[in-house]
């Protein structure tokens, strides 16, 4: 008998009067003690998924794929973004709220879209004053015009810039989160303590808290989900954006939800180690910034104008 | 050890992005090269416009959704078939809900429009391109935004990231006749933390086949 499934058998013995009712079933002990999905072995993780795929089954009444489809190897995924194109029409939020199951209640939105005025005019500025530093505290996120672009204005979505040097891995105490060899930083939910040390680490508000049990109606589930992606979380762990791994892995290679929502075309998908990708093209032929790069954190998600 | 791991990975990785960009630097000035028929050494032929260039750099497998027509408008020989062209600017009897905000001065219906093959259009050569391919006709003004669009940047692509992509057309997303693009009615702003508890429900919204859930708050 090893340590885990002694400790395991003690904390059943302990149940009957230290477990409550609803929650005693053998699938809560199995998610109590499950393992670290970077160690698990292919069929560890078979297990997992398939108790997941009965608890979903059991909450949404509905059959839940959950997908372990691993990194494809020679492939880093990057991600550009048109500031001269986008519109800020907020459809990339709620496209990705739809696609990656985000709780619909309390909202978890995983892109912000800002609003900037062009200029130095006070307020909402892109540029503060003599100081020359970008000024992202002053830009406006609560805009709610009848018809966008508004004259004179820009917008910026900001979400997850899936860093090369991620400040929110070196803050998890449990290593929950991690950057997979396609370049994607990712979150083991089950592992995750909720501490959010990340959240605070993060410069670019990228990760969000489940404060409460995330509500999403069952009609609205996105059935087609990854482990490491958009399967329904729980109360108490800390998500983000992932690239819609469950989508960019997947045998037809599709484009993250946001990609293909995007009415203008400002948002570029692609793999930054093949030379005849567009991501490839736009860093080579368009003006590029990083997002703070003046805190080496070496973002994946590249911003750039085309006018 | 960790930090010595470390200083050799961020080494590695500048190295790296460094051979990407020397690549990508390379092929490009390979291609430059090529552009001309550069393999016939004695003979030096005048440089070629990259639109023109189209047969030997074809453009990438291209499949585009339908041109989007108004409602029963195609085909124009249902109507025009039996209709003298007429060249002359005019007020339109028909097709009111055309205002041409497009270079107005410069151009009218048939400069576009093929006066023969009225299911046609017309390059400025007096060649034809069908409406699937109407993106040649945009690219022989506006050369800069048609390389960009066949390589993907400009434009919006749905598909495959490492695959089959399908491009939208010009028309797509430009009104030919009044190109600039239409402002939008935006999502609905996210919740303000004072309003939190103001979330009533999520409703799906369909846009080009794709249903989205948008937020549905309290007054």
């Amino acid at each position: 008998m090893d340590r885990r499934k002694f400790i395991k058998s003690m904390a059943v013995g302990a149940a009957a009067t230290a477990v409550p009712l609803n929650q005693s079933d053998a699938s809560f002990f199995d998610t109590f003690f499950q393992k670290y999905y970077r160690e698990m072995t292919k069929e560890e993780k078979e297990e997992v998924v398939q108790r997941l795929e009965a608890e979903y089954k059991a909450k949404y009444g509905k059959d839940i794929k959950v997908g372990t489809e691993e990194h494809i190897p020679g492939v880093l995924f990057g991600y550009a973004l048109d500031l001269s194109r986008c519109i800020g029409c907020r459809r990339c939020v709620y496209a990705c709220v739809t696609e990656n199951n985000q709780s619909r209640n309390p909202q978890i939105h995983y892109i912000q879209v800002l609003r900037f005025r062009r200029g130095t005019s006070e307020g909402e500025h892109w540029i503060a004053g003599a100081s020359g530093v970008s000024n992202l505290e002053e830009s406006v996120k609560y805009y709610d015009p009848p018809l966008v672009p508004q004259e004179e204005h820009f917008y910026m979505p900001v979400q997850c810039q899936q860093c090369e040097n991620p400040p929110c891995v070196k803050a998890c105490p449990t290593q929950a989160t991690y950057k997979t060899r396609d370049g994607i930083v990712v979150v083991d939910y089950n592992w995750c303590i909720g501490c959010r040390y990340c959240m605070a680490a993060c410069p670019y508000d990228a990760r969000k808290l489940n404060w409460a049990e995330p509500y999403i109606p069952k009609e609205q589930i996105n059935p087609v989900t990854h482990y490491l992606g958009n399967r329904p979380r729980m109360k108490g762990c800390v998500e983000k954006c992932f690239f819609c791994i469950q989508r960019v892995r997947a045998k037809e290679r599709r484009y993250p939800a946001c990609v293909e929502i995007c009415p203008v075309g400002a948002r570029k998908f692609g793999n930054l180690l093949d030379p005849s990708s567009e991501i490839r093209y736009i860093m080579a032929h368009e003006r590029v910034f990083r997002l703070k790069e003046e805190l080496n954190t070496s973002p994946k998600f590249f911003y750039f104008f085309s006018i | 050890m960790y930090i010595k791991r470390k200083a050799i990975g961020i080494f590695f990785v500048s190295v790296l992005l460094l051979a990407i960009s020397g690549g990508q630097f390379y092929i490009n000035a390979e291609e430059g090269r090529q552009g001309g028929h550069g393999n016939d050494a004695g003979h030096k032929e005048p440089p070629v416009r990259s639109a023109e260039k189209l047969s030997e750099h074809p453009l990438p497998e291209i499949t585009t959704p339908k041109p989007p027509f108004s409602e029963g408008i195609f085909p124009c020989t249902s109507c025009h078939a039996g209709l003298e062209p007429n060249a002359q600017r005019r007020e339109l009897g028909f097709h009111t809900d055309i205002v041409l905000v497009h270079s107005t001065k410069q151009r009218w219906c048939l400069d576009c429009h093929d006066a023969q093959d009225r299911d046609m259009l017309r390059l400025a050569n007096g060649e034809h391109v069908p409406f699937t391919k109407s993106y040649m006709l945009c690219g022989q003004c506006h050369g800069p935004t048609f390389n960009e669009w066949k390589a993907g940047v400009h434009g919006k692509r749905t598909g495959s990231w490492e695959g089959k992509k399908e491009y939208r057309l010009c028309v797509h997303c430009h009104n030919p006749h009044s190109p600039r693009y239409k402002p939008l009615k935006p999502s609905p702003m996210p919740a303000r933390p004072q309003d939190i508890n103001k979330v009533l429900d999520t409703v799906g919204v369909t846009i080009e086949n794709q249903t989205i859930y948008i937020p549905v708050y309290k007054k």
